[in-house]
């Protein structure tokens, strides 16, 4: 299947709901190939639970997701997407292991972990242990672990939560560099709306209670829209 | 009788060679699995479920057919269980096994109660016993631990990416629930193995101590497999002939060895 012409992630007439407790309503939302889009949302506002349900992890009570053109519900191209979980560093803090490890948890060729991680500055740590390195280092390890298959869309769920100010800053540079020279489709969910809002090309706010809405990067207008599109 | 001739004469008896052999599989299983449980911080499970073995111990001898196998039965199926519960996200990990825990403890003292006797038996069960390892164990153990170890080689990057990250793990296309399952059966076939020689009480301790304690030196975690494997074998046969010479029991001496290594390197590592 050509997936050119197709949206990195279209988002149809979405919802889903915990039993009772609803807590997403006719999501719709275009994500286009290119894109850096932001999701912000303050805690329990659904960011993870729409995440989870791009990703397939989850299943939708109604409505549909498509990535690159193809019904989440049926197939997914893991390939084409990379992605880096909270979740990512929890575990590590008392294991020796490698970064060279930690990459080789995808299947691929020891050149493509090479590329992976120059791509990310991080090859001279190659075979450091990973609870070596500071929180920033070691995001950027797990987002070459993502890179590695070569993916078109890159998911990233609260990736600087822990990470100074400073490191942010050279973090969210890589992170344009990938957008903008690889053309990777970037999808980051943060709950920092002030940070978030200056560093991606759209903004897209839950709420749990209306429909997301479409902020450009340097507006604090919102514009309800029920049908957001990235561009 | 030198030293050479006492350690031979130790393997005169059929009984000892077995334990031997039951020893040093399980040497190789126990931190094999164990290194994943401790990356998962679910070291508990082997606990519960050699707690639940009991209750396949009892059924066994209530029904007189070899307990290793009724135990297996259990443990795969508990196993099965808290696998379930535990992707619910609903009730937590801990939560499931503070429940099994002591279910399957309270499941063994009823049937052992109904049964009104067999609690010599079971005491060897409890705490291992190296007399009680029947050649019919040492096949199953054997052909079961081969079966274990071809598992793990051929799914260790499964093994490893679900244990550190299950969720990019499933964006890498592996079947996450299938994997955590097949995980889970593989620590339920070596608590019911295990059982004989080092107790059900005291298997928990074999697959985390040595497991730790490699964690400590090395640099990698794939290492860190290899050393705990070689701390449980020098525990094992440490524990073993000493158990044997000081007629104390294997599984207790076996684990007071482990954690003997572990705070020797921790020593060493402090200088």
């Amino acid at each position: 299947m050509n997936t050119q012409h197709f949206p990195a992630i279209e988002i149809k007439y979405l919802s889903f709901s915990y039993g009772e407790e609803q807590i997403l309503t006719n999501v719709n939302c275009k994500i286009d190939v290119g894109s850096y889009v932001g999701i912000v949302g303050h805690n329990g506002s659904g960011k993870s639970t729409l995440l989870k349900l791009i990703l397939g992890i989850l299943k939708p009570k109604k409505g549909k997701v498509y990535i690159f053109g193809e019904d989440n519900s049926l197939s997914i191209e893991w390939s084409k997407i990379g992605y880096v979980s909270q979740k990512a560093g929890i575990s590590i803090s008392h294991i020796p292991i490698t970064v060279e490890e930690v990459v080789k948890m995808e299947k691929v060729s020891n050149q493509a972990i090479d590329e992976a991680l120059t791509s990310v500055d991080m090859l001279k740590f190659k075979h450091n242990l990973l609870r070596e390195l500071s929180g920033g280092q070691q995001q950027r390890i797990f987002i070459a672990r993502a890179l590695v298959k070569k993916p078109q869309l890159l998911i990233l769920d609260e990736p600087t939560v822990g990470v100074d100010v400073k490191t942010q800053e050279t973090f969210y540079e890589l992170l344009s560099r990938l957008n903008t020279e690889q053309n990777i489709t970037l999808l980051l969910v943060s709950h920092d709306l002030h940070t978030i809002s200056h560093k991606v090309k759209t903004v897209i706010q839950l709420d749990r209670k209306t429909y997301p809405y479409n902020l450009t990067s340097c507006s604090v207008n919102h514009i309800h829209e029920p049908y957001a599109t990235a561009h | 009788m030198n030293p050479m001739q006492q350690l031979t004469e130790l393997f005169q008896y059929g009984f000892m060679v077995r334990a031997f052999w039951a020893g040093l599989i399980v040497a190789i299983l126990a931190p094999l699995i164990g290194s994943f449980l401790v990356v998962r911080r679910l070291s508990l499970i082997a606990d519960t479920l050699s707690h639940v073995a009991l209750t396949g111990v009892a059924i066994g001898l209530l029904l007189g057919i070899n307990p290793l196998i009724t135990t297996i039965i259990c443990t795969v199926i508990t196993a099965y269980i808290i696998e379930e519960l535990r992707s619910n996200e609903r009730i937590s990990a801990e939560s499931v096994l503070a429940m099994i825990l002591p279910g399957g403890l309270a499941m063994a003292l009823i049937l052992i109660s109904l049964a009104n006797g067999f609690n010599t038996t079971l005491i060897t069960y409890l705490f291992g016993s190296i007399t009680a390892v029947t050649q019919q164990d040492l096949w199953i153990i054997l052909g079961i631990g081969i079966g274990i170890v071809v598992i793990f080689i051929l799914f260790y990057r499964e093994f490893m990416y679900t244990s550190f990250d299950e969720e990019s793990a499933r964006t890498s296309g592996i079947p996450v629930k299938l994997i955590n399952h097949i995980f889970m059966v593989l620590i339920a076939f070596t608590v019911s193995m295990a059982m004989k020689v080092v107790g059900a009480l005291l298997i928990g301790a074999l697959m985390v101590i040595p497991v730790i304690s490699a964690m400590q030196i090395v640099h990698g975690f794939k290492k860190s497999i290899l050393v705990s494997v070689l701390i449980a074998f020098i525990s094992v046969v440490t524990g073993l002939i000493v158990s044997y010479y000081a007629n104390l029991p294997a599984g207790a001496t076996i684990v007071m060895t482990s954690i003997s290594l572990f705070a020797l390197i921790s020593l060493l590592k402090k200088v």
